[in-house]
């Protein structure tokens, strides 16, 4: 037989060589690195020299990405709803339910276009709202800070802005403590790897599972680093209320708060410290502000509650005795907070007490000196030695679009990329600070109700107060949304109290519903006109490992090398589907903007532009980079190794790569960004904030235990006794990769196969299962006043009695009865969970607090109104 | 003549399924003429991961035992398969598609579940250790896909003389899964114990508080059969054992406690020990 040609590409789980024969993709598999391939680094730490292995790391749906590509659940093809006619009856209350016919791309770009235009001619370009999924298929060019904007920006929209959904309590509390606005509220990490191999003796993984989450988009590569520090003897403590992955292959003790209670533990750890005298005096004197006052608090002189460890047991469930033992040994030993995915991140920031943790957080690593040598926040996933002076951007810098205000293209990118003279950005004149925003989770809400007002734009990181700025819903002037151009369907699964959007699509005054996807799924079939996408390898593009950059710069220091993919145009598009960037042309052909938008190039053209434009050039021609398909960047070791947060603990002015404090945040380059340039136990911020009439009870200026809103607390949990846990999931990439007929439909820990459906699973302890007559394996209903979902159960000890776990992210969307109203049973958990912002003036999500109960599922379709 | 094994190590696998996913990825839609045909893509398991979970809420664990065909130098498939199942010259076990159409008794033949039934094609398929890689030169990572795409390492091929092997047995204590059907696989594990066999665990506190360093003897048949010292949790793990009835003693710097734990298939979680 002929053999197969091996081309490259890559994904959001890592770069792939994809080995390709007769149009059609045979396998796709790591890259390993050859001789020709620059050199690994090396790291000497403890007697030891650590390398690591010459190839890349694939993720799960990486690993069955091909099953993604040829899935029957692929659009092929245009497609009309049946009874949706523009020129007549629009059958808008038959959205979700009525099918769709095949249309040609002719028909479909009419209608579109006749839509825009009418909607533009009568409300302006205001009133057409569109948002993205979180997470485009990987590559630079086609990225939706990219290709999408570009477009987007010329015909005119209203972008729903997304909340920092993975940071949440590091944004809206952290961000107040300790400043670092442009990574969002999260920590540097800059060569912490060498750090913690010289000097780590415990690391405490706080609501941290680096096997599953791998930080973001970095596949496994961190877990070689993981076994040298346990090959090194470091002790690694978990506190999840999921007995998680990392602790199941690395854990030496693992500790389970109770739902919404992490910050009822760290107070217990800080009172021990201080009635025990074993924090760093001297640090907390010169570094942190307000720490006097808080500690008051914390040992009850102002509040009558002193947080002991006792008090901490009766909030967490965790016992008392376990609780001082580890504040002992964290006191004695070198020890390493790894309080999330990328320092901070994920997990319980995602929660009702989110900001309270996150504060909790930094609270610790300040009381043990961060910063220096054995001491920092760092969750092994980064702080690789790389070559941080080779440029080449990460997808949210902006690509062909240059947008400076919805991407870091302002950063240096849009510099390099546009001369001003033959070629040109596409900046935005609507989502701007003045212009129009709705906020992604209250979409549903905006378009119900016709207005909205809430605090803080997501992913607003120029400044602490940025995320303070008051808006509202029409703008002052501006359209109400008569249009939704939806990319991707994932909001059913993803984002929270999820019927809402289900409900949303049936309001009189949306006119025109589009979705603009590669699968059928989700709320795709919500839709009045479907245009069939294609994915990243059925077009050109360029990219790198890992590197998103925006607001993780830097963040390919997850990977052990610096990998830079040309993504090769592998097969044909399927069907009649096309590449965004194909669609948007076609478009703007008839929107009379076509020569501006494409300025006469393909997107090989924009790939070649895009090269050009970092510093691949110093290394290979574009020629040469095509014929070879990817590069190892080399390592540079003449690079000064700069430790995060090194120069914070030695009061010296910042000397790692990091984007920020910008000058004007520093007064005399040294400290924080903070007001006072310390960790601010007292947030100096929030008290403005506060005296300006913004009083805030779930964000107090002080760092203070407040319950969670949902919780065991709530009088909620009267009703629904049972915590659900929703992290990001295990083998998909939130929906990628989950439904659509793939090969992880048939992983066992991910769905379930009984009497043809795949169902999603929930995690729950013997004994609650016990009390509910419920066994391994059986169809359950887990409900609230939100809500039903059929799931099936997995019965064991992963989570503590009182505590259930299913993941977020169900791609599949499958209600039984009428949309939005009744159970699904395609597992989008989500349903279930709190549409509550984090606190009244912090505009987050909470998805990972939701109280719920379970009961075996006798068939119904459980309707609600 | 050097024959291909396989090295699982329960202690390194975390079920993140890549070599599931991978195994797919290779098979499905794609026929290898002369090793296997096309894998569908749902039902069949190549790579059959296992899970255990031991202990009781707070202190328990999992394990994974990933299984794919053992490749045994004993196969019962092979009996069964009237010359439709060939063992290798190299180890390697295979089932010729065409000899073995419409033989469904071969997928009842083995013991470890790993033969599954291929409705369109009618013939019994299983993995093949990716024999069809494994023979092309050009295939540079020069190894079966599951082992090319697992991140701990667990999983390791080896094409060595059986004597050779012998002695990386003795060294490393390799043993094979459910040896007792003596079917000599080519399969075999690291820390298989983790998945088949039992602990019993416990945290020692003195006056309310966890007691490091405590030291604590299990006892079996009268016999001290292990000794550990409590980690800073006040913690103690004896794991590996066999059913049976065993005694527990602590010293905890000089108080001292003695408890019989009995183990019948279950890993037992003691709670805390007062003392």
């Amino acid at each position: 037989m002929g053999k197969a040609i091996r081309m490259t590409n890559s994904s959001t789980g890592g770069p792939v060589f994809v080995y390709v024969k007769d149009g059609k993709i045979v396998r796709m598999t790591p890259m390993d690195f050859d001789e020709t391939d620059a050199k690994s680094w090396e790291i000497k730490a403890r007697g030891r020299t650590f390398t690591p292995p010459r190839k890349t790391t694939i993720a799960p749906f990486t690993a069955g990405q091909k099953s993604m590509i040829y899935s029957d659940k692929r659009v092929l093809y245009p497609m009309k709803r049946v009874d949706f006619d523009p020129d007549g009856e629009r059958n808008i209350q038959n959205r979700g339910i009525s099918g769709y016919e095949r249309i040609s791309w002719e028909e479909a770009t009419d209608l579109l276009v006749k839509e825009v235009d009418r909607i533009r001619n009568t409300y302006g370009p205001s009133a057409i709202l569109s948002t993205p999924s979180s997470h485009h298929l990987w590559g630079n060019v086609g990225y939706r800070h990219s290709t999408y904007f570009r477009f987007m920006n010329m015909m005119g929209f209203t972008y729903a802005d997304h909340n920092p959904d993975s940071w949440e309590g590091w944004h809206w509390g952290g961000m107040h403590m300790w400043g670092f606005s442009w990574r969002l509220g999260n920590p540097e990490q800059y060569d912490l790897l060498e750090d913690g191999l010289k000097h780590a003796e415990m690391i405490v993984f706080w609501s941290s599972d680096p096997e599953v989450n791998s930080g973001i988009y970095a596949a496994f590569e961190s877990t070689v680093r993981r076994q040298w520090l346990k090959d090194l003897g470091v002790k690694m403590v978990f506190i999840d209320p999921f007995y998680n992955h990392t602790a199941g292959l690395f854990g030496d003790k693992w500790l389970s708060p109770k739902i919404g209670t992490d910050h009822a533990l760290s107070f217990a750890i800080a009172y021990t410290w201080l009635t025990e005298g074993t924090y760093d005096k001297e640090y907390v004197a010169t570094h942190a502000h307000g720490f006097e006052e808080w500690a008051d608090y914390v040992l009850g002189k102002t509040d009558g509650l002193p947080k002991t460890c006792e008090w901490a047991e009766g909030e967490t469930g965790i016992p008392a005795c376990e609780i001082r033992a580890l504040a002992r040994e964290w006191a004695k030993k070198n020890t390493y907070l790894a309080a999330g995915g990328l320092g901070g991140w994920g997990g319980a920031c995602r929660a009702s007490h989110g900001i309270e943790f996150a504060r909790g957080m930094i609270a610790l690593a300040t009381m043990q000196g961060m910063g220096k040598p054995g001491s920092n926040i760092w969750s092994t996933t980064q702080g690789v030695p790389l070559d941080y002076d080779f440029y080449f951007p990460g997808y949210a810098e902006g690509g062909i679009s240059g947008d400076c205000e919805n991407s870091a293209a302002g950063f240096k990118f849009a510099w390099r990329m546009f001369d001003g003279k033959t070629t040109f950005p596409s900046p935005s004149n609507i989502n701007t600070s003045a212009g129009q925003h709705i906020p992604r989770l209250k979409i549903p809400e905006c378009i119900m109700n016709g207005n909205f007002q809430w605090s803080g734009k997501g992913f607003a990181g120029g400044d602490i107060a940025h995320q303070m700025h008051q808006y509202q819903y029409p703008a002052p002037g501006y359209s109400p949304i008569r249009m939704f151009w939806k990319y991707g369907g994932p909001h059913m699964g993803t984002m929270t109290a999820t019927n809402r959007y289900a409900k949303m699509y049936n309001t009189e005054t949306l006119d025109f519903v589009v979705s603009q996807s590669i699968w059928f799924e989700g709320e795709v079939p919500f839709a009045d006109l479907i245009l069939p996408a294609c994915t990243n390898f059925e077009r050109w593009d360029i990219s790198e490992f890992a590197n998103c950059s925006g607001y993780i710069p830097d963040n390919y220091q997850l990977c052990n090398h610096r990998v830079i993919s040309l993504q090769m145009k592998c097969i044909e598009p399927l069907g009649e589907s096309k590449s965004d960037y194909d669609i948007y042309a076609l478009i703007s052909k008839k929107l009379g903007i076509y020569e501006m938008f494409t300025e006469g190039k393909d997107e090989l053209a924009w790939v070649e532009q895009y090269y050009n434009a970092t510093d691949m050039p110093k290394y290979m021609t574009f020629d040469e980079f095509k014929k070879k398909g990817y590069f190892v960047v080399p390592d540079n070791p003449n690079r000064k190794k700069t430790v995060a947060l090194r120069w914070f603990a030695e009061n010296r002015e910042k000397d790692t790569p990091d984007w920020g404090p910008r000058l004007n945040n520093q007064v005399g380059r040294k400290g924080l960004q903070t007001t006072t340039g310390k960790v601010e136990f007292i947030a100096t911020s929030i008290k403005r904030f506060e005296e300006q009439g913004f009083v805030d009870e779930y964000r107090p200026a002080m760092h203070t235990y407040v319950p969670a809103w949902e919780s065991h607390h709530s009088p909620l949990a009267k009703k629904y006794p049972l915590g659900m846990l929703s992290p990001h999931p295990r083998f998909s990439m939130h929906t990628m990769g989950d439904g659509k007929d793939s090969f992880m439909n048939d992983i066992k820990d991910h769905r379930v196969l009984i009497d043809g459906h795949y169902y999603w699973i929930m995690r729950m302890n013997s004994k609650d299962a016990a009390a509910r007559g419920i066994k391994d394996g059986d169809l359950i209903r887990a409900y609230n006043d939100r809500g039903s979902v059929i799931l099936c159960v997995q019965v064991g000890e992963r989570v503590q009695p009182g505590t259930v776990h299913s993941y977020e992210s169900s791609a599949e969307y499958n209600p039984i009865g009428k949309p939005g109203k009744s159970a699904d049973r395609g597992g989008c958990v989500n349903i279930l969970t709190p549409d509550r912002y984090m606190s009244k003036y912090a505009c987050g999500m909470a998805p990972n607090t939701a109280q719920l109960e379970v009961e075996k599922w006798n068939g119904e379709i459980y309707e609600i109104y | 003549m050097k024959q291909w094994y396989m090295v699982i190590d329960v202690a390194k696998c975390h079920d993140c399924n890549n070599c599931f996913m991978a195994c797919k990825d290779e098979h499905v839609d794609n026929k290898w003429p002369g090793y296997t045909d096309a894998q569908p893509r749902h039902g069949h398991r190549w790579m059959n991961i296992e899970r255990r979970e031991r202990g009781q809420y707070s202190r328990n664990d999992v394990a994974y035992l990933p299984m794919p065909c053992q490749h045994c130098e004993n196969a019962p498939c092979i009996k069964a398969g009237n010359g439709a199942v060939v063992r290798r010259e190299d180890g390697v076990v295979i089932i010729d598609m065409e000899k073995a159409k419409g033989n469904k008794e071969l997928e009842k033949s083995c013991p470890y579940g790993a033969i599954y039934w291929n409705d369109e094609v009618a013939t019994p398929q299983k993995c093949t250790m990716c024999a069809h890689l494994l023979d092309d030169e050009s295939w540079a990572p020069g190894m079966p896909r599951c082992e090319h795409v697992c991140p701990t390492g667990a999983i390791t091929t080896y094409k060595l003389e059986p004597t050779a092997l012998e002695k990386k047995i003795k060294e490393e204590g390799l043993t094979v899964y459910k040896a007792e059907l003596n079917t000599d696989p080519h399969v075999l594990y690291k820390n298989l114990f983790k998945f088949t066999k039992n602990f019993i665990t416990a945290g020692v506190l003195v006056d309310g508080d966890c007691f490091e360093n405590a030291t604590v003897n299990l006892k079996s048949k009268g016999e001290v059969v292990a000794t550990q010292k409590t980690n800073f949790f006040g913690e103690f793990k004896f794991d590996g054992l066999e059913n049976g009835e065993y005694v527990v003693e602590v010293d905890a710097g000089g108080k001292k406690t003695s408890n019989n734990v009995m183990i019948t298939n279950q890993s037992q979680n003691m709670g805390f020990i007062n003392l």
